[in-house]
């Protein structure tokens, strides 16, 4: 939907200087950057950090744009660099290269077995079903969550989210099914103790 | 369980994202689709995957725009801010 929005912005124009065509630019792509800083770092004023620093770096570094990948997926980059170094500064052990792929071809297995897809969409995504969402993304292992941010949230193709992080399509894969497995799991377990909640009060 | 073709509980999970999100051939799917029908466990894994990423899609539609303040300071920051229009959105 986002990436649409690519074919009305000239890249010759940007790279030319043309500032009316970099505020158009900004516009398009800054809420869904914006969104990926506040899902990655989980606070507002990071969010617009890596919003902000995205853009300047996107405009030092527009002339070795070479357009080989979407304009989107090269903003992505930058905006994951970015949130990277703000989550490096409290926590340096913070990687998502291919070294630290230990263990990542071990499937999680599935412990809950709760049918809860039957439940009323007004129930799956009240406020409070949101909020266990959104928790349950934060608590993913931080390798996992880029990936499936990518790849789930901002709706971008394997390939691309394996060039975006700079790392193996088929390590793309394993991430993100972890990461689907586990998130599956937690809402399993909490939309489980709501049934049995509606049970016990019914 | 000992081998790991589609039609079995491991196999299918090796390959759930693939086939949620369409990228498995034809027979492969019906391996899948013919284990689910049997296996109960394996359904429900599947089905609540599938609705987990449904879920995080439509959770994800509403908060579309930028805080207008956010969209402010970063006009300014980049010294665009006589392009400080009303965004369109």
């Amino acid at each position: 939907m986002v990436e649409n929005l690519i074919q009305n912005i000239s890249i010759d124009m940007l790279r030319s200087g043309d500032r009316a065509e970099f505020a158009r630019l900004v516009d398009a792509y800054s809420a869904p950057i914006y969104r990926l800083g506040l899902r990655m770092l989980g606070t507002e004023q990071d969010a617009e950090d890596v919003l902000q620093n995205t853009f300047l770096s996107a405009l030092t570094h527009l002339s070795s744009f070479e357009g080989r990948s979407s304009v989107l997926t090269w903003l992505y980059r930058i905006a994951v660099n970015e949130a990277l170094m703000i989550l490096r500064r409290g926590r340096p052990e913070v990687s998502i290269d291919d070294t630290d792929a230990k263990d990542e071809n071990d499937i999680i297995h599935p412990t809950q077995f709760v049918d809860w897809v039957a439940l009323p969409e007004d129930e799956l995504l009240s406020d409070e079903g949101r909020q266990a969402l959104d928790k349950a993304i934060q608590k993913l292992p931080e390798n996992l969550r880029t990936v499936f941010l990518l790849r789930d949230i901002q709706e971008l193709s394997i390939k691309d989210t394996a060039e975006t992080l700079g790392i193996s399509e088929s390590n793309v894969k394993v991430r993100l099914l972890r990461a689907r497995l586990s998130l599956r799991e937690q809402l399993s377990y909490y939309y489980g103790e709501r049934m049995n909640k509606e049970k016990s009060n019914g | 369980m000992a081998e790991s073709t589609h039609n079995t509980c491991e196999g299918l999970l090796g390959s759930l994202s693939d086939y949620i999100d369409g990228e498995l051939g034809a027979e492969l799917c019906r391996q899948i689709e013919k284990h689910i029908s049997e296996c109960d466990d394996c359904r429900i894994v599947v089905d609540t995957t599938r609705k987990t990423i449904d879920l995080v899609h439509a959770s994800n539609t509403p908060q579309t725009g930028l805080p207008d303040d956010v969209r402010d300071r970063l006009f300014k920051r980049l010294n665009l801010d006589d392009y400080l229009k009303p965004s369109a959105a």
